[in-house]
């Protein structure tokens, strides 16, 4: 692992229910910078996510985080260790029965000793500094689905983290929420000094704040650099998911047989 | 008929594979001792939710079934003139049997099916998940109490159960029937054994909640995390629960009262 990566993924294979996910994935993330991930859905960028975490295990490869091999630490080791990293579901995941208050409070309840009055004072600062402040009272059902990911987002920075990872964080916005969410990613990176993974198939967002890129097909990863360079990149199925090309290496006809025994025509079509 | 071999051994592997992943989930969420101060009220939270919350079913449960005991014990008991005895009669039926089997079917149903869904739905909105990443064990902090309330609440519903049954028999048989009071108590007391019978039944009890709260954290945090996937474990829960019950009952009563 370079000096500078916090992450490194290196001929990572896995499968799941017989299909083949990842083929050999080799991909570097630095640390204090935003990475995205990205693909076209189904491609895993969420199943690297949970690889990254721990909730998955690779069939073969390393995956290092800070320097430790995430597969190699036993149980306890692993829950020690995720309190380092902090994950903002697609869905949010904020616990229905708790407030606003009480999620963003639930890390600091379980993992320190904080007293009643700091942890207070922490979590009206994790709320303000997503624009919630005011509606620490409110329950997970009286949000909108951006606030209730700016609460998660919240909750996710409480132990201050050295890694944060967003699954789809702009998916189903409108362009307000995504706007305030790409200013917020953007904001507590430089602020906290955040490796940042950011998975999405949201290219113009993505691209507009991340540092480096990579993008995922077929198991494997198809093209990786800064912004400028993959906009440049040679291969037509990166230009084809970049700029969003119906048909390409991606065909738009999912593989059938011949059109002609389909619609039981003798002479065939052309 | 190769076919029908090859599908009846699959089906005896996947059981024995489902066993054993349930027992290796089992032991995850006994294993580790909780904090007091963490556990406590978490636990307390779940007995509210599994015991306090099932308890008018129970007691409704309890007395329809006493009274319906009354009326057929006295129907039967009176062609021998031996009506005396209906107390007697209802007080074992309920505290040997029909005391931990149905709270047990009925917990099953109500509190079984909800600690199912809850699960399930915890699950299928990344609640899980999302503790798992904030380094919190869900074995621990969600499964364990709710196994343990499961298994605490069960005995004690099911006395609560077999008492308002007894009172139940009371009002029919005393009350209504005209069964001399004096009677129904004392042959009740004179023939049921504090050990034989109402230990017994208190054992039942205790497996069964065991059983039945096993089964139903189990189903929840196993699932399919589709709203078709929790529906599915919900109703294996109560079917799983209720066959289990059933099975084990046959089973300790054989051991409990069989005398051979």
């Amino acid at each position: 692992m370079g000096l500078s990566s916090y992450i490194s993924l290196k001929d990572v294979v896995f499968s799941r229910s017989g299909r083949r996910i990842f083929n050999g994935v080799s991909v570097e993330i630095p640390r204090g910078k935003i990475t995205a991930i990205m693909g076209p859905s189904g491609t895993g960028k969420t199943t690297l996510l949970r690889l990254i975490g721990g909730q998955l295990r690779q069939d073969s490869g390393s995956v290092m985080v800070d320097g430790h091999s995430i597969s190699d630490l036993r149980r306890k080791e692993l829950y020690k260790f995720r309190e380092k990293m902090g994950m903002l579901f697609q869905s949010g995941a904020l616990f229905t029965d708790l407030s606003v208050y009480e999620n963003v409070a639930f890390p600091m309840r379980v993992h320190t000793k904080l007293p009643e009055d700091m942890i207070h004072d922490i979590v009206l600062m994790k709320l303000e500094a997503v624009g919630l402040r005011g509606a620490r009272k409110l329950m997970p059902s009286e949000l909108s689905g951006g606030m209730n990911r700016r609460v998660a987002l919240a909750r996710s920075i409480a132990l201050d983290p050295e890694l944060i990872m967003y699954d789809e964080p702009f998916a189903g916005q409108d362009p307000i929420g995504m706007g305030v969410l790409v200013k917020l990613i953007r904001d507590l990176n430089s602020s906290m000094g955040l490796t940042s993974v950011l998975v999405s198939h949201d290219v113009k967002e993505s691209l507009s704040i991340c540092h480096y890129a990579c993008i995922l097909a077929d198991g494997k990863v198809i093209g990786a650099g800064t912004p400028a360079e993959l906009q440049d990149h040679p291969s037509e199925q990166v230009q084809q998911f970049l700029n969003g090309h119906p048909d390409g290496p991606v065909p738009f006809h999912y593989p059938s047989s011949a059109a002609s025994e389909d619609f039981g025509l003798s002479g065939g079509v052309s | 008929m190769i076919d029908r071999i090859a599908s009846f051994g699959r089906s005896g592997a996947d059981l024995i594979i489902s066993l054993g992943r349930a027992g290796r989930f089992l032991a995850g969420v006994l294993s580790g001792v909780p904090r007091p101060a963490t556990g406590f009220p978490l636990l307390m939270k779940q007995l509210y939710s599994v015991g306090v919350l099932s308890l008018a079913i129970i007691v409704v449960s309890g007395l329809f079934i006493g009274m319906v005991l009354g009326l057929q014990g006295y129907t039967i008991l009176s062609d021998f003139g031996s009506e005396a005895a209906i107390g007697q009669m209802i007080a074992l039926t309920l505290v040997r049997e029909l005391g931990p089997v149905v709270t047990a079917l009925l917990f099953a149903g109500r509190a079984g099916s909800a600690l199912t869904a809850e699960i399930g739905l915890m699950k299928a909105t990344e609640q899980l998940s999302s503790m798992e990443m904030m380094g919190v064990d869900p074995l621990r902090r969600v499964i364990a109490p709710r196994l343990w309330a499961g298994f605490i609440a069960m005995p004690v519903l099911a006395i609560i159960f077999s008492m308002v049954g007894i009172w139940g028999g009371m009002l029919v048989g005393v009350e209504w029937l005209g069964v001399f009071e004096g009677s129904y108590w004392g042959n009740m007391q004179a023939s049921v054994d504090f050990w034989d019978d109402v230990v017994n039944g208190v054992i039942k009890s205790v497996v069964f909640g065991f059983v039945c709260a096993w089964i139903a954290v189990y189903q929840g945090y196993d699932c399919v995390p589709t709203s078709a996937g929790i529906s599915s474990a919900t109703t294996k829960t109560v079917v799983y629960s209720s066959l289990a019950v059933l099975g084990l009952d046959f089973v300790l009563t054989a051991v409990m009262f069989g005398n051979f």
